[in-house]
């Protein structure tokens, strides 16, 4: 075996090893899904707002979880990222500058111009079933450790992943160490190593994006509340959906190249949408009246905190800016409510109605007059 | 093609399968392959070794693989000689183009499933352990050997999912199976070929799709891979069109096995357009647009321009594929399938929510002791440098004519500074409840005693727990949950909880000590919580008699406190009755009457008992 592993990454190497990445030549596009339109739209609200705080997609098997997925980061917007940093440092984002990149910018109002930046994919990072802790928190470099014996730090999957996505498919199999470790670095956004001799802190602020199938067993509501909306979806039930989908990914399969070019321009359309949704988010208007409406809607359903109010809010903007609408409506609140609030609902075995059920009954009842 | 039903069908069908697959493993995803351990496998399997491509890997995969085994990791011995790393491959980039054997995959841990999944979906392997982050292209073919006995057990189903075909060899014997097969290596190696030219038409795709659904297969995996299967028997056959034929055999061998209904009379196809059509229209008053928007979805058979009176020709190829299909559903299938009501039947999962948990690598570290790292221990590098470190002046001179290389002095590492860390893995509590179902036991205690589990389960999620349940009603007791974590999958077991008929009491004890003890091989610790009023009235032989019922309840109580199990009584009946009483005294159990108490006071009982252990 040659030497392709376990590099290190140090200081002019090109940032982000092309390993890491989910191989995007062979990502299903986006825009070719078939139906799924409450899982689309709640990844394409995260893609616009990142700080609503990733997905949950859980539902049946073979309904194109994992697929939509990874045919995000065909859709995402290069990023600008410091050249040589480890992390791929936001040269316009002073405060959160990594270490080294601190240390190079020198004075904070002269960093811009003495950090050199390029264009870089966004990164859509997988974290692989079975992945050992040092890999997804960075270790000691053991090429180094072993050759040289100095301590050198390696960046694991959450330096890589930062500013962008997380992927954990199956995430109700993820061991608990590392559910645990996970819940930790998204909720302070920095990775804090303390480990086989090293102490190293890094930012690592990324949306989190999990799937599986809510037959495996359920998540730590800790975990859950990680994430900004949840999607349940449904195997498609009318025939013609069924059979466009299973036409598509057939085309897919055969000839993975042409069916990418066919629908290269309709990708390229929800590309520009999502820029122009960013670049519109900061002008949406929430008025006083959906702020109401959301808070009541919450106190309503009896969610726990005020983290549901705020993603609901987040969302609904997220949403109006897509639709370019300059102001946030009721509409958007309904739309956005299911996937922003059916995980942090209260448990109640006994009701047997689902989570979903009662968020559509307490909108119904809502907005009826 | 051959005759269907009697053994040598069933035979000449599995041969089709081996024959398929080999075609194209990756694709068709792989084979489920439900038979005992024994010659009649063995002659499968040769069979499938025979006609895959001479010097394609064929890699077994023990149920105890390492994940550095099965994923690939740090080759210690060559990073040591080395020094630097050196990943290995493991096994499933070693198979690829190839076909990897799961053994015994009927106990198969859903972790182990997963990764085997994620290789089938992906064709690649990627990995990020012990320091090395690898990928490697892993475009395999699975063989799941599955032994079990029962219908309770089987496969995780998110395996079952991705394999296109499941044979069931268990009714053929020796006698009839005959290892020639069809076509030479010659139409074989031409099939792989053609494969990638394969044309097939809207309405075969449309035939399969229409099939599963009325079959009532939700996961739309089905169809796909029956239309790979389908590709493969008309490449087989030397044609570049799939045709009618090629979807029956595919309809067969993907679909029937995955029935879990019976289609209705009406083809549901049209019977779907009609209803969604009618009811599109009663609401909008627009069925113009709706049209379109169907249209644009895809181009289907325009319901209102396909006349009764002339079928087109895609309708009569659904209805072909759906008769054959039907024909071959198993038999032992029928029984536990019903007609197909308004929904979809969801999947019978096989899933284990519990992982199976090896003490040696999972958990929090706790610890660095001396020792190698084998049988999955992991190596703790800086320890081992740590100790390795004094020794390295001393150990330089006994080499002779070892020159350290230009780049840095080399560290000399030796067996004895092998340092592995120890991890420490929480006990998981399984709590078992052994139900009363019987007509003694009113029916409204049933509906405590579910309340009480759904209440526990969601309690237990947060510590991870698992819950199982057991229910002893008429002649016998049976597993309605086994130990899960998920309330999705208890919901469902206990909705459709049955009461009434004789009480056999000793079977119920039976049955719930013997699932304890399954989980007591886990690794894991069980708590019994038997909710009965004592009347047992059928004996183990499943017999009426009072008398004997109770010596023999006794006796397995007496069984279950040798067996040191943790236990709990809850009496059920109006007032506190002796006979549980003495049962308790007789298991050692804590003895809990709870005459009046609701679902959430017998919730707290047992998570106190839980909480005390």
């Amino acid at each position: 075996m040659s030497k392709e592993a376990g590099q290190t990454v140090p200081f002019g190497d090109p940032p982000r090893p092309p390993e890491s990445r989910l191989s995007m030549a062979l990502a299903f596009p986006f825009s070719a899904i078939v139906g799924q339109a409450e899982m689309k739209l709640a990844i394409l609200i995260a893609a616009i707002d990142p700080s609503i705080g990733g997905v949950l997609v859980f539902g049946d098997r073979g309904t194109g979880k994992s697929t939509a997925v990874r045919a995000l980061a065909a859709l995402l917007p290069p990023m600008r990222a410091v050249i040589g940093c480890p992390y791929g440092c936001d040269p316009a984002a002073m405060a959160d500058l990594c270490d080294s990149c601190k240390t190079r910018g020198g004075k904070s109002s002269r960093a811009k111009a003495v950090l050199k930046s390029h264009l870089v994919p966004v990164p859509v990072v997988d974290l692989p079933l079975g992945a050992t802790e040092d890999r997804v928190v960075g270790s000691l470099d053991i090429e180094r450790a072993l050759s040289q014996g100095t301590k050198a730090f390696e960046p694991g999957l959450l330096a890589r992943a930062h500013r962008g996505f997380l992927y954990i498919d199956e995430v109700n199999l993820l061991e608990d160490h590392l559910v645990d470790l996970l819940i930790d670095v998204a909720a302070s956004g920095e990775n804090v190593i303390e480990r086989e001799g090293l102490s190293v802190r890094h930012p690592a602020r990324f949306v989190l994006v999990g799937s599986g199938n809510p037959e495996e067993g359920e998540l730590r509501p800790q975990l859950l509340d990680r994430f900004g909306l949840s999607v349940e979806v449904k195997t498609p039930t009318t025939i013609a959906d069924r059979i466009e989908v299973v036409r598509r990914r057939d085309d897919y399969e055969r000839d993975g190249a042409a069916f990418a070019a066919k629908w290269h321009k309709e990708d390229q359309r929800l590309r520009r949408l999502i820029i122009s949704a960013r670049a519109r988010l900061a002008k949406v208007k929430v008025p006083d009246a959906a702020l109401e409406h959301a808070a009541q809607l919450c106190m309503r359903l009896g969610t726990d905190g005020l983290r549901g109010e705020l993603t609901l809010m987040r969302a609904a903007r997220a949403l109006a800016a897509f639709e370019a609408d300059p102001v946030v409506g009721d509409a958007h609140l309904r739309r956005v409510a299911p996937p922003t609030l059916r995980h942090r609902l209260r448990r109640d075995p006994l009701d047997e109605a689902g989570s979903s059920v009662r968020v559509e009954r307490a909108l119904d009842e809502m907005f009826a007059t | 093609m051959t005759d269907i039903g009697g053994p040598a069908g069933a035979w000449a069908d599995a041969v089709w399968a081996a024959l398929l697959f080999s075609v194209a493993p990756h694709a068709v995803g792989g084979v489920a392959l439900r038979a005992h351990a024994g010659p009649v496998r063995d002659q499968w399997l040769a069979l499938l070794r025979r006609v895959l491509p001479a010097g394609s890997p064929m890699r077994r995969i023990p149920q105890h693989v390492a994940d550095d085994r099965l994923l690939g990791g740090l080759d210690l011995a060559a990073t040591l000689q080395a020094g630097r790393p050196v990943a290995q491959r493991g096994i499933l980039a070693e198979a690829d183009q190839g076909v990897v054997v799961l053994s015994m995959a009927e106990r198969l841990p859903p972790g182990l499933a997963a990764r085997v999944s994620a290789a089938i979906d992906t064709g690649e392997v990627v990995m990020a352990r012990d320091g090395v982050a690898l990928r490697n292209t892993a475009r395999v073919g699975v063989v799941a050997l599955d032994e079990s006995a029962l219908d309770d057990e089987s496969p995780p189903a998110a395996l079952l999912d991705r394999l296109a075909m499941h044979v069931d060899l268990r009714a053929i014997r020796l006698a009839d199976t005959d290892m020639t097969a069809p076509c030479d290596a010659g139409q074989l190696a031409s099939a792989r070929l053609r494969l990638g030219a394969i044309q097939c038409g809207d309405a075969a795709i449309e035939a399969l799709c229409v099939t599963a659904l009325a079959l009532g297969i939700a996961s739309l995996r089905a169809p796909l891979l029956a239309l790979q299967v389908a590709r493969a028997a008309a490449a087989l056959d030397g044609r570049l069109e799939v045709s009618q034929e090629d979807l029956v055999l595919a309809g067969r061998l993907v679909l029937a096995p995955r029935a879990t209904a019976l289609p209705a009379a009406e083809p549901p196809a049209k019977d779907a357009a009609d209803n969604s059509d009618a009811e599109k229209s009663e609401e909008s008053g627009e069925p113009a647009t709706q049209q379109q928007e169907l249209g644009a979805a895809a181009p289907l058979k325009d319901p209102d321009a396909a006349q009764p009176a002339a079928p087109d020709p895609g309708e009569t190829l659904a209805e072909t594929v759906l008769a054959a299909a039907t024909a071959s559903i198993p038999g032992g299938l029928l029984a536990r399938i019903r007609p197909v009501g308004g929904e979809l039947a969801r999947p019978r999962s096989g899933g284990r929510a519990g992982v199976m948990q090896h003490a040696t690598q999972h958990g929090r570290p706790a610890g660095v002791r001396r020792g190698e790292p084998r049988a999955g221990a992991r190596l703790n590098i800086i320890a081992t440098l740590r100790a390795a470190a004094p020794w390295q002046r001393l150990r330089r001179p006994a080499e002779s004519g070892y020159m350290p290389d230009a780049g840095g002095a080399r560290i000399q590492v030796r067996r004895e500074d092998f340092h592995v860390t120890r991890f420490r893995q929480r006990a998981q509590t399984t709590t078992i409840f052994a139900l009363d179902a019987s007509g003694s036991a009113a029916l409204h205690r049933l509906a405590e005693a579910k309340g009480a589990v759904e209440l526990l389960l969601a309690d237990c999620y947060v510590r991870r727990d698992r819950v199982a349940v057991i229910a002893f009603r008429g002649r016998n007791a049976e597993i309605l949950l086994p130990p899960t974590r998920s309330l999705v999958r208890a919901k469902r077991s206990l909705a459709g909880l049955p009461g009434g008929g004789g009480t056999p009491l000793a079977a119920g004890i039976d049955a719930a000590a013997h699932l304890a003890q399954g989980v007591l091989r886990q690794g894991g610790t069980p708590l019994l919580v038997l909710l009965t009023d004592g009347r047992a009235n059928v004996s183990r032989a499943g017999t009426g008699g009072r008398e004997q019922a109770w010596q023999e309840a006794l006796l397995a109580a007496r069984a279950l406190r040798a067996a040191r199990l943790g236990a709990m009584l809850v009496d059920t009946s109006p007032q506190p009755q002796p006979a549980a009483q003495r049962l308790a005294a007789e298991m050692h159990a804590a003895y809990l009457p709870l005459p009046h108490a609701g679902a959430a006071d017998l919730s707290a009982a047992v998570r106190s008992a839980v909480a005390l252990r």
